[in-house]
């Protein structure tokens, strides 16, 4: 067993090595007609001239691309159009992340080069750099699951130490793995996503010139994925944390030619180590304070500090986590990560790698339960970032951003369950949503290849007719984040608003109820918008939209069931589900964290009624799921006029404006542009003026005022001996007069 | 008269030697200065010594020592200053002034 769990970190980490070593040997792109990297160099809006351009490099269908484009200018809006303009001058980074919305899709030659387009000359297009990486994967999958069954059912921890990495005096620090149910459980979402991405990855990837680098990355995330929650102490979690910050980079880079995404890259970097800097001092003054980083120790130690110094632990762990997992304010970075390829965003920046800050602080529960103010800090940012982002999803046109807000939104009903300590609820949220919203993702990878590229939801629509699979696997995954019952985000969803409402945080339940309606409608907005009506697209698209190929559809179909079953294996009964027995052990010491006083859960513990309160909170839980589907069936397949009307009808004018301001994710972007891009110029500026003018001011006045000294002080040396002469006897003198004077 | 008249001797020799050493112009003259002090200062050491009250030869050690000094310094001084007059033709110092800045 422990050579077992050593070889699931091992496994992807050799497949990365194979790829990068002979990866690009085994496959043949056609290097014509696929050129996407060249041709997609600088697909802005403004210019149409490159953009032309590269429609003629792509030998296939450039009528539709015209076409496309032509519609893509005609239909925004006068109120559309403020969500682009704020956006096209700007050359800086934060800005440029944001620059395509909308524009030209970046998967367009991708999309039709699925469609059977061979080069006429040369060899036949082959793949092959994708067998190694996924075998590996898939024998990491049953190793997690041997691995997940002897933990789960068979109630064990391993401690697997491979060997001793760091030894200096009493400091130890050692490369060892960790499983318990937490990770476990963790390990369950991680592998099994990670290898349906893969797989997936075969069929969405194909054509593209970057083929096994993409598998080669895959791997490498995955290698530093399982270190993250594999390892036993905070360095190793640590290591594995930055690593996935840099696949996570170079994944959201993968099509580093094209300035949106090379930006959006960048800023998911640099927004993720601001969290990072707090994550380092964080386990800094863990280790100076414990003078340990295993997890077993810190967790026994930390009842022996201070609570000022347990509350600054907490809080500088908490900012990791909210940059890793995209919590208001540090969330700018995640929805420009969706320039990447589409099962990135499955994979990283929806089901496993922006879980990391929730199982951070879920592994850390010890030191948050001795920390109320770090809980209270934690759950506040949650459900503030809960319906901050999911009322900026409810205005968004791409269909990738809906779903990249949405998983902010989600992210933070788990971070407010944390900060409740209802930490079983939040692992619980974590796995269900880390299925249904890797699911959603895969579907609309699937709806964005077999459209052609189109991501703009204003431009679908009738998808159903010919993309069966998709839709019905992507209204699963809906039902499930809209948290309609026996789905599995009803069971975890519905158990943070009973948690939340059982422990005395009304104010967190109300707003939880208010959100899981926004989900709902905004879930179903997005599945209304591109499966249901009539193609909003241009024609020639629409001729060539096809369901994707088996690689892509099984592991949607896949991902169902779990979507379906999860809720049901884990949660039934509600609050005292399987879940919850098997995480006990994990947060039995934290068990009482963030109890309020009065509270349903502070008084005597009766157990779940369904014929009671409880039930009752299941119902209004699944009554807002259900209206908010019932408002976006309304709104956009009946009356597709009337969301147009309700932003008129809100009083005092403020519709449009507060419209504006949703679509443009409520200018914090701008802010972030202004204070910090705009600011750090200013900033930088006055630095400039200060080191040309006093830094170097002073060194260049050193430097001319030895000059001035040495220009006097040559006169002096005339060459003429007397003149010594004279000085050396004057000095005599002087001497002389001193001697006599201070005798 | 007593030490002070040695005293007084040395000193009057001394400002001469000085005197000249800043005052005339010609190379060998001033070296001539410069063996005046020397001789000034000898002078006075002798008295010193002489008039020390227990018997010593120290004072008249230091002085022979210094004449030894002051002719090997005379001797090469006088070479540099006949090696300058070779090349430069003449004695006067105002000549050599190529050193300054």
């Amino acid at each position: 067993m422990e050579l077992l769990i050593a070889l699931i970190p091992a496994l992807p980490l050799i497949g990365f090595l194979f790829s990068v070593l002979v990866g690009s040997r085994l496959d043949h792109v056609p290097s014509h007609g696929h050129d996407d990297y060249d041709a997609q160099a600088h697909p802005t809006d403004t210019d149409a001239a490159d953009v032309h351009e590269s429609a003629d490099v792509a030998a296939h269908a450039p009528d539709a691309h015209d076409e496309v484009e032509e519609a893509l200018e005609s239909v925004p809006t006068e109120e559309e159009q403020a969500e682009t303009s704020p956006h096209a001058g700007h050359a800086d980074d934060l800005a440029n992340a944001q620059g395509a919305d909308g524009v030209i899709p970046e998967e367009l030659n991708n999309g039709l080069g699925q469609s059977g387009h061979v080069a006429p000359d040369g060899p036949q297009p082959r793949y092959r750099s994708w067998i190694v990486p996924t075998a590996l994967v898939g024998i990491m999958w049953l190793f997690s699951m041997v691995v997940f069954a002897n933990v789960i059912f068979g109630g064990k921890t391993f401690h697997v130490t491979v060997y001793e990495w760091i030894a200096s005096g009493d400091f130890k620090i050692e490369i060892a793995f960790f499983v318990d149910a937490l990770t476990a459980m963790l390990l369950l979402v991680v592998s099994s996503v990670g290898l349906l991405v893969h797989v997936y990855s075969i069929g969405y990837m194909n054509g593209d010139r970057g083929f096994w680098r993409f598998f080669a990355y895959l791997n490498l995330f995955m290698f530093s994925m399982l270190l993250l929650i594999l390892g036993d102490n905070y360095l190793m979690l640590y290591i594995g944390w930055e690593a996935v910050g840099l696949c996570s980079y170079a994944l959201i880079g993968f099509w580093y030619k094209k300035p949106s995404a090379a930006g959006a890259a960048k800023k998911a970097f640099v927004v993720n180590r601001i969290g990072d800097l707090g994550f380092a001092l964080g386990i800094m003054m863990i280790w100076t304070l414990l003078g340990t980083l295993n997890f077993d120790g810190v967790f026994e130690g930390i009842g022996g500090v201070s609570q000022m110094q347990v509350t600054i632990i907490a809080l500088l762990l908490f900012a990791g986590a909210v940059g890793k997992s995209a919590q208001f304010p540090l969330h700018v970075w995640l929805p420009d990560a969706m320039e990447g390829p589409t099962p990135v965003s499955a994979l990283i920046h929806a089901a496993t790698m922006v879980n990391a800050g929730v199982y951070m602080v879920a592994r850390s529960n010890p030191i948050f339960a001795h920390a109320p103010i770090a809980m209270w800090v934690v759950a506040g940012i949650g459900i503030f970032t809960a319906i901050f982002a999911a009322a900026i999803a409810l205005t968004q046109n791409d269909i990738k951003k809906v779903l990249a807000y949405s998983t902010v939104s989600q992210l933070a009903y788990m971070f407010t369950a944390l900060g409740i300590g209802a930490w079983a609820a939040a692992i619980f949220h974590l796995v269900s949503h880390g299925f249904f919203k890797g699911l959603l993702f895969m579907g609309s990878g699937s709806v964005i290849h077999g459209a052609g590229g189109e991501q703009d939801m204003r431009l679908l629509g009738g998808l159903r007719e010919k993309m069966k699979w998709t839709y019905w696997t992507m209204v699963i995954g809906s039902l499930a984040l809209a948290g309609i019952p026996i789905f599995a985000g009803f069971f975890s969803k519905d158990e943070i608003l009973g948690e939340a409402f059982n422990r005395g945080y009304l104010l967190f339940y109300l707003v939880g109820v208010v959100v899981a309606f926004m989900t709902a409608f905004y879930t179903f907005r997005m599945i209304f918008m591109t499966f249901h009506g009539r193609w909003r697209g241009p024609h020639e698209v629409w001729r060539h939209v096809h369901e994707s190929a088996a690689t892509m559809v099984a592991p949607l179909a896949i991902l169902a069931v779990p979507t379906v079953l999860v809720g049901l294996l884990f949660g039934l009964p509600p609050e005292g589900g399987l879940i919850h027995g098997w995480l006990g052990g994990v947060f039995e010491e934290s068990d009482h964290a963030g109890i309020l006083p009065g509270s349903i859960a502070a008084g005597e513990h009766h157990g779940f009624e369904l014929f009671g309160g409880g039930g009752l909170l299941l119902l209004v839980g699944a009554a807002a799921g259900v209206l908010g589907i019932l408002l976006a069936y309304r709104w956009y397949v009946q009356r597709t006029e009337e969301p147009a009307r309700f932003v008129e009808r809100i009083p005092f004018g403020l519709g449009p404006g507060m419209y504006r301001a949703s679509v443009n994710k409520y200018y914090v972007d701008d802010i972030y542009q202004l204070i910090f891009a705009r600011g750090g110029v200013i900033v930088g500026e006055l630095l400039w003026w200060f080191d040309a003018k006093v830094i170097d001011g002073a060194v260049n006045g050193t430097g001319r005022l030895a000059d001035w000294i040495g220009g006097g002080l040559r006169k002096v040396q005339t060459g003429r001996v007397e003149n010594y002469g004279l000085g050396m006897a004057a000095g005599l003198v002087l001497v002389l007069i001193a001697f006599l004077v201070w005798r | 008269m007593g030490l002070a008249g040695y005293l007084i001797v040395s000193t009057v020799l001394f400002a001469i030697g000085a005197f000249g050493f800043m005052a005339r112009r010609n190379a060998i003259l001033m070296l001539i200065c410069i063996e005046l002090m020397l001789n000034a200062v000898n002078l006075s050491l002798v008295a010193f010594n002489a008039y020390r009250p227990t018997a010593s030869v120290n004072g008249a050690i230091f002085a022979l020592m210094i004449m030894a000094v002051a002719a090997a310094e005379a001797t090469v001084g006088l070479a540099l200053i006949i090696a300058i007059i070779r090349t430069r033709q003449t004695a006067e110092v105002d000549e050599y002034h190529d050193l300054k800045e």
